[in-house]
């Protein structure tokens, strides 16, 4: 007797046989789920039928941990919010103490920071880029991407000592000035990146497995992203025309000139392709920033070691690379805050996973999850 | 290594204690040279792990390749904080690890809780406290460098315990394993509360 699999399934669909749901877990160990990521599959065959994510894997408690410790204290656990992008953690605590506790910062640190985060967009977006590049069997690009977010961590490294966790933007300025002649390798190495990025866009963009497996994958409607409040190139994939630096302008972005890279089809591919064309808007802005930047003071005069605001409320917000990251900061007067929330906007957008999964095989749902660039230590906090 | 054992028994039986030291020599240097990685890769340690593989720093050189699945591999590389709710997925995962193996705490999280020490609910205080670690490397992260010295001091230790018959080294696998009763999540030594001596600033 052969085993003819048409056969098999033919008649299994003819007799309306109840298929059996499979439950998979994927995670929190598993190598494509960026971290320690859980989804719960259950699936008919290899589509996906329903897609939890289960999060609370790196819950370390540091909004709790904030609340027992003084405003500089905190800094350096922000490092450790979203570890791939420390700096915007930095600087959206610190507006949310500038704003407290009415703290005015020099001009020339708000263009370092300025600076610092748009290369700090450069090497998120190729961590990005490069883990749904492994996960699409675009490896080399991965090898690529990670080459050139080497280049900015040794650039980071340079500036204040640290690879990884830099504790560097800080309430009122910032640690401490760039080092003499920081300004030009930081030049050299913008203009040498939009070359990188072109070789990096064919590797993967132009790897036909790689852009099979992308396109189509896990679409987003420009309603839906709105609605589930997508932020970051997760949203400006579909269509989403929205972008913290150039629609609620913040420090010295009304000064600078660039574009809001804006998709059309919001698939996993879109999703991607935004971010590798904002590392080009991001070289830009850093080169009218170095060039614009000029001497002075890097921290503001007069602030006191023990931060203590008046009692009070304050909320800002910065455009991190994977979208609106903000910062809620109550305080009772005391040094230390009486509460800090973090709005994270990879948590927002790791809620699509469900819907944008469903229906897809198992193999896409890891596509569609690097497409949406999560890192668990902001989800989780 | 059961061939390996099943030699050394049958040399040792010819009275070849001359070429069965040779062997033994040989097995343990061979072990340490190709120390295949778990990356159990949990937070922030993990990118500085990542970075450790690729170019720059290069970590095949050392014949230490990163692979996703337990049972490919000799030493697990703990990145990253461990919290309560992790814990028994990493212990799980290194109970899925087929002997000889050996784990290397990367990252003041895995060695002690580090910065998450005081004042949090959810973080193990150091991975030794389910887990027997082999080495320990401390910063916040450490640099790829420190982690690929770590894994050359592995590699001393792998070869100084030699797991040849006579001389086997003997795990201290007396650790509770999550199925005893005594297995639990409380911290033995529990901190004090509040914030001593970090309180002035």
């Amino acid at each position: 007797m052969s085993l003819d699999i048409e056969s098999r399934s033919s008649t299994l669909s003819d007799d309306g046989m109840p298929v059996e749901e499979l439950v998979v877990n994927v995670g929190p160990s598993h190598p494509s789920t960026h971290g320690v990521g859980r989804v719960v599959v259950h699936l008919d065959g290899d589509v996906v039928v329903k897609a939890d994510p289960v999060i609370g894997y790196l819950h370390r408690g540091i909004e709790k941990m904030s609340e027992n410790r003084t405003y500089l204290q905190i800094v350096p656990l922000t490092d450790r919010l979203d570890y791939v992008g420390s700096m915007y953690a930095n600087w959206a605590y610190c507006r949310a103490v500038e704003r407290l506790a009415r703290m005015r910062v020099p001009e020339r640190a708000e263009y370092l920071r300025v600076i610092v985060c748009e290369l700090q967009r450069i090497a998120s977006h190729m961590m990005g880029i490069g883990a749904s590049a492994a996960d699409t069997g675009a490896f080399t690009a991965f090898v690529y991407a990670f080459d050139l977010r080497e280049r900015v961590v040794e650039l980071f490294e340079a500036l204040c000592g640290a690879r990884l966790t830099y504790n560097y933007v800080r309430p009122g300025g910032l640690s401490s000035d760039a080092p003499d002649g920081w300004e030009e390798s930081v030049v050299d190495f913008v203009h040498a990146l939009p070359r990188k990025l072109d070789e990096l866009d064919s590797l993967f963009f132009g790897n036909a497995i790689a852009r099979g497996r992308m396109k189509g994958i896990g679409v987003l409607s420009a309603q839906d992203a709105i609605a589930w409040g997508a932020t970051g190139p997760t949203a400006r994939a579909s269509g989403v025309n929205w972008d913290l630096r150039k629609h609620d302008p913040y420090s010295v972005y009304p000064r600078m000139d660039f574009d809001v890279v804006v998709g059309e089809r919001g698939d996993a591919y879109d999703r991607n392709r935004c971010r590798l064309l904002e590392c080009y808007e991001s070289a830009r802005i850093v080169e009218q920033a170095v060039a614009q930047m000029h001497g002075g003071p890097v921290h503001a005069e007069g602030v006191p070691r023990l931060i203590q605001p008046a009692p009070g409320d304050a909320y800002d917000q910065i455009e991190s690379a994977r979208g609106t990251l903000g910062v809620y900061l109550v305080s009772d007067g005391s040094p230390r805050p009486y509460r800090m929330h973090v709005r994270s906007a990879a948590f927002a957008n790791l809620a699509l996973l469900p819907m944008l999964a469903k229906g897809h095989t198992l193999s896409d749902l890891v596509v569609v999850l690097g497409s949406l660039d999560p890192v668990f230590g902001e989800i989780d906090r | 290594m059961a061939l390996v054992d099943r030699i050394g028994e049958g040399l040792e039986r010819l009275g070849g204690g001359v070429i069965l030291t040779s062997v033994d020599a040989l097995v343990d240097w061979s072990r340490g040279q190709s120390l295949w990685a778990f990356p159990m890769g949990t937070a922030c340690c993990a990118m500085e792990l990542i970075a450790a593989s690729f170019s720059k720093f290069d970590f095949d050189r050392l014949g230490t390749f990163p692979r996703p699945d337990p049972r490919h591999t000799d030493v697990m590389i703990l990145a990253g904080t461990i919290t309560e709710k992790m814990k028994p997925a990493v212990r799980r995962l290194y109970d899925q690890m087929p002997e000889p193996k050996w784990v290397v705490a990367m990252g003041n999280c895995t060695v002690s809780g580090g910065i998450f020490y005081y004042d949090t609910y959810s973080v193990v205080r150091g991975a030794d406290q389910f887990l027997p670690v082999d080495v320990y490397i401390s910063g916040c992260p450490p640099r790829p460098e420190a982690l690929q010295d770590g894994v050359l001091q592995l590699r001393e230790l792998v070869r100084m315990r030699s797991l040849a018959p006579g001389k086997r080294y003997e795990r201290e696998l007396a650790l509770p394993r999550p199925e005893d009763a005594s297995y639990s999540n409380e911290d033995p030594n529990p901190p004090s509360a509040g914030l001593e001596g970090g309180d002035a600033s």
